[in-house]
C-alpha cells in the first residue's frame, strides 16, 4: 500500500526527458555542435538533469586536434561563452550517431544491454524536447554525411512513441536548411514543431571566428539562445514568445512552425514546460510506513 | 590515498601523475552480496559483483607516449581506449559477459565501448598477467581489446571524477581543470581494479581501485617557452586542502637530477625527502604532506614553483632500455609490410620480451612472412602462438617471446594483404583510414639498483603499482605506435550512378525498340496549293466531290 502512493506520487505532473542530437561531422561543421552543446546547456541550466537527457554528438569539435583552444567549444566569436563546459556528458558520439540508433532511442527498442544513459526512458508523462541540426534538404536531414531520416520516418517514429504511450507532450525544434520540410508529415498528436526555414529556404550561419577559422553558429539557435538565456525556472513566457524568436530581419530564412497537432493553446503553454524541469508537488499531511518494502528486499 | 607526482622532462616539458587510490575490505569471490558502498564508487562495485570480475583496467588516451624523449612512464597506455579484464573462474560464458560489461563501461564512461565485439577481442595467452593477487593461469577468463579511434574529452573526465570519493570538490582533484588537461602532449586517464592482501600474511583480500591520471605539458603550447612551472600554470589551480577522506595525500617533485639546488628552484621549500626505486632507477623526490596544515603556508594556499636558473646544461636522462616502434612499409593499396622494432639500449645484458599484436581481420596477414632479424640475423624467438583471424569474426592474435641481445634492435616483419570490404562496413569517412592497435611490448628488463619486495602500503603509489619479483628487475610494458592503413574504398556514389546509366539505357533502348515494332506508317496526301483548295472549297459547296 505505500508503495502505490509512491507510485502515484511521481507520476503526477510530468518528469521532462529530453532528446538532443547533432548529426554533422567534420570539422568545418563545428557551428552543428555548437548549435546542439548550446540547446543542452540551457536546457541543463534549467534544471534537466543528465540523466534525463540524452545527447548525441557525431563528431568530437572539442578536442578535436584542429581546435586551437581544447576542451572548448564557443558559440560567440569573442569566445565568451564555452557551451561545452566543465560538466557535459555525451550519451553517443562519433560514429554511434546512426539513424537507426537515433530511432531505437526514439521508440525505446533498443538491445538489452544497452546502459541507462543511453536509453530515453519517458513514459506517458513525460514533455520531450528533440532538437535536431544538421545539414538538411527538401524532407530529410543527413546523418553523418552518408545516410539520411527521411520525414516519413520520423513521423512514423512520432506515431510509435504515441502508440507506446511514451510522451505526453513533444516539441521538436530542427535548425537546418528547409527545415520546415521535416514536420510536414507528422500525424500523431500533442506535437508542436518549430523549424528554422521554410521550404525552399537555406538557413544560414551567424559568424565566423578568424581564431578558430570556422563559423561558430547558425542564426536560428543563436537567436533563440539568445531567447533562452533570459528564461529563469519561474518565467512565464509561453511558447508564443519562442515562435517570434528571429524573425525575417535577423534571420534572413523564415522560420516556421506547426501547433495544429498540440491540444493545448500554445499561448498557454510555458517554456520552461519543455526546457526546464518543473514538477507539480502534490503535499500531503499523511504519514507513510517505510519499514515494511524495507523487509522485502532484504528477504531476496 | 592521493597522490601526484611531477617529474620535470629533459625536453623542458613536465610530466604529472596523478594516482588515486581506494581500498575497500569487502570479499566478492564468496558471491555475497553487498549493499553498503562508502568511498568505493556504487557504480563500479555493482559492474564487480554482476559480471564476476576479477580485475579491470581501462584506460583512455590520447597522444603517444614518446619513450626516446621523455623516459618511461608511471603507468603506461596505448593511445585510444585500451580495456583488458580477467574474469573469475565461476563465468560460464566469458564472451556473452564482455559484451555486456562493455556495454555497461561505455555507459558509465561516456565512451563508445560498445565498439568492442569479437572483431577486435583477444584472449592473449601469455601476456596481461594478472596484477593482483592469485595464482591464475587459464587465459580463457581473460579479454583485452583496445580502440585506437576512441577520443577522450571532457565527457570521459566528467564520469572518472565522480567516482573519486571526494569529486573533484577538494584535494588533487580540484586541480582537474578540462581546459589545461587537454591541452597538452599526452592526456591519459585509467582506472585499475584488483584484489589485493590486506595485510603481510594475506589472510584475508581486498579490492583496490586505482584512478590514475598523466598528463604530459608541453613547454611551447602550455609554458609559453618559458622554463618555469608551477601548479597554477600547470592546472590554473592552487591547492588548499587535502581530501578530507584521504588518509594520504601527497606531491612528490622528483630531483634527482638537483641535489644542490643546481639545475632549478623549488619553492616552497620542503624539508622531507624520500627516496624510492622506480623503473630500475633510485630516484630522490621532495614531498609536500598535504594533510598538514604547515605545507599551506599562511596564504593557506600552496602553488609550487619550480623555476629553472639557466637554459642550457641539459645533462643526459638515463636511456630508457627499452623501446618500440612501428610502420607500415609497401606501396600501393594491394599489399603492405607491417615492421615492428625493439630496441634494446643495455650494454652487456639480453633479455627476453613479449611481443603481442592484434591486427584486424581486413588485413590478411601472411604469416609464413613472418621474419625475426637482430643485427642482421635471424633471431628465432622460443614461443610463438598465432591464432589466424576469420573474416568479420576475430583478428589476428600473435604473441612471441623474444630474446633480445645488447645493444641492438630487432626488426620483426610481416607482409600483408588489404580486404576488400562490404559496402555498409566502412566507416562514414572511410578515407581517413582504418587503424591497427598498438603492439604490446612486455618485458622484465634487468635494473641497475636493488629494489626491496615489502610490502606494498607504505610505498608511493607510483612504484608500487607492478608486483615485482625479482631484486634485480622491473616489469616495463611498452606501447608502439598506433598504424593508420587506408583500405581500397569504393565510390560511394556508384550505386547512384549506376541506376541513373541504366535506367536511362533501359528507357532509351525498350522505347525505342518498342516504338519500332508498334507503330504502324500511314502515307499523308501533301497539302494542295491554294487555287486547289479554293476550288475544293466551291466544289463542297456545290457537292461535287474534291479534285
Amino acid at each position: 500500500m505505500p508503495r502505490d502512493k509512491a507510485g502515484q506520487f511521481f507520476g503526477s505532473g510530468h518528469t521532462n526527458n529530453w532528446a538532443v542530437t547533432c548529426t554533422s561531422q567534420f570539422w568545418f561543421n563545428y557551428r552543428h555542435v555548437a548549435n546542439t552543446l548550446s540547446v543542452y546547456r540551457s536546457v541543463k541550466r534549467l534544471g534537466i538533469p543528465d540523466s534525463h537527457i540524452v545527447l548525441m554528438l557525431a563528431d568530437d569539435m572539442a578536442c578535436n586536434h584542429r581546435n586551437p583552444k581544447p576542451a572548448t567549444v564557443f558559440s560567440h566569436k569573442n569566445m565568451e561563452l564555452n557551451v561545452y563546459g566543465d560538466d557535459v556528458e555525451v550519451d553517443y558520439r562519433g560514429y554511434e550517431v546512426t539513424v537507426e540508433n537515433f530511432l531505437r532511442v526514439l521508440t525505446g527498442r533498443l538491445p538489452p544491454s544497452t546502459p541507462r544513459s543511453k536509453r530515453l526512458l519517458s513514459d506517458d508523462r513525460s514533455n520531450i524536447l528533440i532538437y535536431l541540426t544538421g545539414h538538411g534538404g527538401n524532407g530529410f536531414l543527413k546523418f553523418q554525411d552518408s545516410e539520411e531520416i527521411s520525414n516519413v520516418e520520423l513521423a512514423d517514429a512520432f506515431e510509435q512513441m504515441w502508440q507506446k504511450r511514451r510522451y505526453n507532450e513533444l516539441l521538436f525544434i530542427i535548425d537546418t536548411c528547409q527545415g520546415a520540410s521535416m514536420y510536414e508529415r507528422f500525424y500523431s498528436p500533442n506535437l508542436m514543431a518549430l523549424a528554422s526555414s521554410q521550404v525552399g529556404e537555406d538557413s544560414l550561419s551567424h559568424q565566423p571566428d578568424l581564431a578558430i577559422g570556422v563559423h561558430l553558429m547558425d542564426r536560428y539557435t543563436f537567436y533563440l539562445l539568445e531567447f533562452l538565456e533570459d528564461i529563469h525556472p519561474a518565467s512565464t513566457t509561453n511558447m508564443n514568445d519562442l515562435f517570434k524568436v528571429c524573425p525575417k530581419s535577423q534571420c534572413v530564412s523564415t522560420p516556421g512552425h506547426r501547433t495544429d497537432l498540440f491540444l493545448r493553446d500554445p499561448g498557454s503553454v510555458l517554456i520552461t514546460d519543455f526546457f526546464g524541469s518543473v514538477r507539480k508537488v502534490e503535499i500531503t499531511m499523511e504519514t507513510i510506513n517505510l519499514t515494511s518494502p524495507v523487509e522485502q528486499v532484504e528477504d531476496k | 590515498d592521493e597522490e601526484l607526482v611531477i617529474r620535470p622532462l629533459h625536453s623542458g616539458d613536465i610530466y604529472a601523475s596523478f594516482q588515486f587510490r581506494t581500498v575497500w575490505d569487502t570479499d566478492f569471490m564468496g558471491g555475497k552480496k553487498v549493499s553498503h558502498y562508502r568511498l568505493f564508487p556504487k557504480s563500479l562495485g555493482q559492474v564487480i559483483s554482476k559480471f564476476s570480475v576479477r580485475e579491470l583496467h581501462i584506460s583512455f588516451t590520447q597522444g603517444y607516449w614518446r619513450t626516446m624523449q621523455w623516459g618511461q612512464p608511471f603507468l603506461p597506455s596505448p593511445p585510444g581506449a585500451e580495456l583488458w579484464v580477467w574474469f573469475q573462474d565461476t563465468v560460464t560464458d566469458v564472451d556473452g559477459t564482455w559484451k555486456e560489461l562493455t556495454n555497461v563501461l561505455s555507459g558509465i564512461f561516456c565512451a563508445s565501448l560498445n565498439f568492442i565485439d569479437s572483431t577486435n577481442t583477444v584472449q592473449p595467452s601469455a601476456s596481461f598477467k594478472p596484477l593482483g593477487i592469485g595464482n591464475v593461469t587459464d587465459h580463457r577468463f581473460l579479454r583485452y581489446a583496445t580502440l585506437p579511434r576512441e577520443i577522450v574529452c571532457t565527457e570521459n573526465l566528467t564520469p572518472w571524477k565522480k567516482l573519486l570519493p571526494c569529486g573533484s570538490k577538494a584535494g588533487l582533484a580540484v586541480l582537474m581543470k578540462s581546459e589545461k588537461l587537454f591541452h597538452s602532449s599526452f592526456h591519459s586517464q585509467a582506472v585499475h581494479i584488483r584484489p589485493v592482501c590486506q595485510d603481510w600474511q594475506c589472510k584475508s583480500t581486498s579490492w583496490e581501485l586505482r584512478q590514475t591520471l598523466n598528463v604530459v605539458f608541453d613547454l611551447h603550447s602550455s609554458g609559453q617557452g618559458k622554463r618555469e612551472w608551477s601548479l597554477f600554470k600547470m592546472f590554473s589551480r592552487t591547492l588548499t586542502e587535502a581530501c578530507p577522506l584521504a588518509s594520504s595525500s601527497k606531491i612528490y617533485i622528483d630531483v634527482t637530477d638537483n641535489p644542490q639546488g643546481e639545475q632549478f628552484e623549488l619553492s616552497p621549500a620542503t624539508p622531507l625527502l624520500s627516496q624510492a626505486v622506480v623503473l630500475g632507477d633510485r630516484r630522490t623526490y621532495s614531498v609536500y604532506d598535504l594533510t598538514q596544515q604547515a605545507t599551506f603556508g599562511s596564504m593557506r594556499s600552496l602553488n609550487m614553483l619550480l623555476r629553472w636558473k639557466s637554459s642550457d646544461g641539459e645533462c643526459d636522462m638515463m636511456r630508457p632500455l627499452l623501446h618500440g616502434e612501428r610502420y607500415v612499409a609497401g606501396y600501393g593499396l594491394q599489399t603492405g609490410e607491417i615492421h615492428t622494432l625493439m630496441y634494446n639500449h643495455h650494454p652487456y645484458r639480453a633479455f627476453p620480451v613479449l611481443l603481442l599484436d592484434t591486427v584486424p581481420w581486413y588485413l590478411r596477414l601472411y604469416i609464413h612472412t613472418l621474419t625475426v632479424t637482430s643485427k642482421g640475423k635471424d633471431n628465432k624467438p622460443s614461443y610463438i602462438h598465432y591464432q589466424p583471424s576469420k573474416d568479420r569474426v576475430r583478428p589476428h592474435l600473435l604473441e612471441m617471446l623474444v630474446q633480445l641481445p645488447p645493444n641492438s634492435v630487432t626488426e620483426v616483419t610481416v607482409q600483408f594483404e588489404r580486404a576488400l570490404l562490404k559496402w555498409t562496413e566502412y566507416t562514414p569517412d572511410p578515407n581517413h583510414g582504418f587503424y591497427v592497435g598498438s603492439s604490446v611490448v612486455s618485458a622484465l628488463v634487468p635494473s641497475v639498483v636493488a629494489m626491496d619486495t615489502n610490502s606494498t602500503q607504505e610505498r608511493p603509489l607510483f612504484s608500487s603499482f607492478f608486483p615485482s619479483k625479482e631484486e634485480s628487475s622491473y616489469f616495463v610494458r611498452i606501447y608502439t605506435e598506433p598504424l593508420l592503413v587506408n583500405l581500397p574504398t569504393p565510390d560511394f556514389s556508384m550505386p547512384y550512378n549506376v541506376i541513373c546509366l541504366t535506367c536511362t539505357v533501359v528507357a532509351v533502348g525498350y522505347g525505342s525498340l518498342y516504338n519500332l515494332l508498334t507503330r504502324t506508317f500511314q502515307v499523308e496526301e501533301p497539302s494542295p496549293g491554294l487555287a486547289k483548295r479554293l476550288a475544293n472549297i466551291i466544289r463542297k459547296m456545290r457537292g461535287v466531290p474534291p479534285l
